[in-house]
């Protein structure tokens, strides 16, 4: 399959005995598969999370892949060099094959993890997985107390559950990520998500602010923080990296609309990532069908995986940079960025080929980071929660 | 309660790999890689044939010892080296020691 898939891959710095293998990045034409790839394998979710990262128009279940086809389709990456699967939804536990499919993957010799938010999990169902060769568990948090996180996620009893499925995970030795969540409404509670990451004994910590596409852009107003909340979350991060090196790593990830340069989102269109939907499409992104204009394939069209990856429309229209419109075309961070991210450039200015408006050298950046301060100020802090009926309002008085 | 995580390579200790960083020859990119959370590193030659050898049950100065005599160098500067590395690995969160068992 070699020739197929273009460039190996190449371990960066040789002076680093354990580099991070990524991509060369030195051309913008280098796509190699990717080493790890994300299966949204259901939309089903118990939570209703405001800034959940699935499309606005969520996939029913009658269209979800079958137990035999997401099979087929963990075979074929396997064999295609993909190295790692992260399974995530939706609520993936939701599927009841799950354990099913985690064994098939494991057998396949795909490093695996689990991406869920752990309400809908068992003990029994939890040990199961680590028998079939689950190799981590990350479990989202929404803050660290009852009442907010609960609220934000809108699911009673939520939190509770997500503490003890957490303490479970360690029990049974697998490695614990916590995936926090930040925005406006729990940015305070940071210093004690990180203690409670170390109470729970994780690994890793991840600290994403809210990226504000799909649902999170319908709740933007809800969610957005301010520049002093953002410069206070950042303080604290490096200390606590500081502290707490060796015992818990804390990965974060900032709010691109405060930034003066955009996310290299997906580390460029097409480049190192794909993900497939609950219905099978091959999507550069989990947003990319927040597009319209852009067919999507699908693992059940008669092409192979790595031929959708290698050829397809979708991914060739902003691949590299021959589709950049100024000021992106002659840019020097051209290949450094690829202009930010396509579905926010879509989201804020109608053309995903515009500079995503996170750039300073947006025409748009000034208007839009306005329009974050203004709104940061909290004039609102009511949810529209996430659902299939495209959505229902939090009443007034936050139930 | 955790207990402490943090290990400190020695020439003493018997790390290993844990269960979620797995070695693994990746036969695509023809590289040897350790796949863990989120991440995937590319150890470089010396750093494989170390880690090979780190079964839970060698100590970091037997590891030393043999690789000593496979390439007639001197145990001290291999030594000094393996443990670097180890302890990289281990801050990144990618090692852990062989415990007593007390069934």
């Amino acid at each position: 399959m070699s020739d197929v898939l273009g460039n190996p891959v190449i371990p960066t710095d040789a002076s680093d005995s354990l580099a991070v293998l990524e991509k060369q990045r030195s051309t913008a034409e280098t796509f190699g598969i990717p080493l790890a790839v994300l299966l949204e394998i259901t939309h089903r979710c118990p939570l209703q999370c405001p800034y959940c990262s699935n499309p606005v128009e969520l996939d029913r279940s009658a269209k979800e892949l079958t137990t035999e086809e997401w099979k087929k389709v963990l075979s074929e990456l396997a064999e295609i060099g993909v190295l790692q699967v992260h399974f995530s939804g939706g609520e993936p536990t939701a599927r009841k094959d799950l354990v099913e499919l985690v064994k098939h993957a494991s057998d396949a010799g795909l490093y695996t993890n689990l991406i869920t938010s752990a309400v809908l999990l068992t003990r029994e169902r939890l040990s199961a997985l680590a028998d079939a060769g689950l190799c981590h568990v990350q479990i989202s948090f929404q803050g660290t107390e009852e009442g907010l996180a609960d609220r934000v996620g809108g699911y009673k009893n939520g939190h509770r559950k997500k503490l003890e499925v957490a303490k479970w995970t360690r029990e049974l030795d697998l490695p614990l990520t916590v995936n926090a969540v930040m925005h406006r409404q729990n940015l305070h509670q940071l210093p004690d998500i990180i203690q409670m990451s170390v109470d729970l004994d994780a690994d890793r910590l991840e600290v994403a602010n809210v990226q504000y596409y799909g649902w999170a852009l319908k709740n933007r107003a809800a969610l957005m923080p301010t520049v002093a909340q953002l410069e206070e979350c950042t303080r604290i991060v490096e200390e606590a990296r500081e502290r707490l090196k060796g015992t818990l790593s804390i990965d974060y990830v900032v709010p691109d609309y405060y930034a003066l340069r955009p996310k290299k989102c997906m580390g460029g269109w097409g480049r190192q990532f794909f993900n497939i939907s609950p219905a099978g499409k091959v999507l550069p992104c989990h947003a990319a069908e927040s597009i319209t204009g852009l067919d999507f394939e699908s693992v059940r069209s008669n092409h192979s995986i790595a031929w959708i990856w290698q050829n397809s429309d979708a991914f060739n229209r902003y691949r590299g940079t021959g589709w950049m419109k100024e000021p992106c075309k002659t840019c020097e961070f051209r290949e450094i960025d690829f202009g930010g991210c396509r579905c926010q450039a879509f989201a804020l200015t109608g053309d995903a080929a515009n500079t995503d408006p996170a750039c300073a050298l947006s025409p748009l950046h000034e208007a839009i980071f306005k329009q974050a301060e203004r709104e940061a100020e909290g004039e609102t802090n009511r949810f529209l929660y996430r659902n299939f009926a495209g959505g229902t309002l939090e009443s007034e008085n936050g139930a | 309660m955790a207990g402490p995580r943090h290990i400190s390579v020695s020439e003493a200790s018997r790390p290993v790999l844990p269960r979620h960083a797995k070695l693994k020859y990746d036969e695509t990119r023809k590289v040897w890689v350790i796949l863990a959370p989120e991440r995937v590193l590319a150890p470089d030659e010396i750093a494989v044939e170390v880690l090979q050898l780190c079964n839970g049950e060698r100590n970091v100065g037997d590891v030393s010892d043999q690789l000593a005599a496979k390439y007639a160098a001197p145990r001290g500067a291999i030594l000094a080296d393996v443990i670097v590395m180890l302890q990289d690995l281990a801050d990144k969160g990618f090692l852990t020691e062989a415990r007593e068992k007390t069934l």
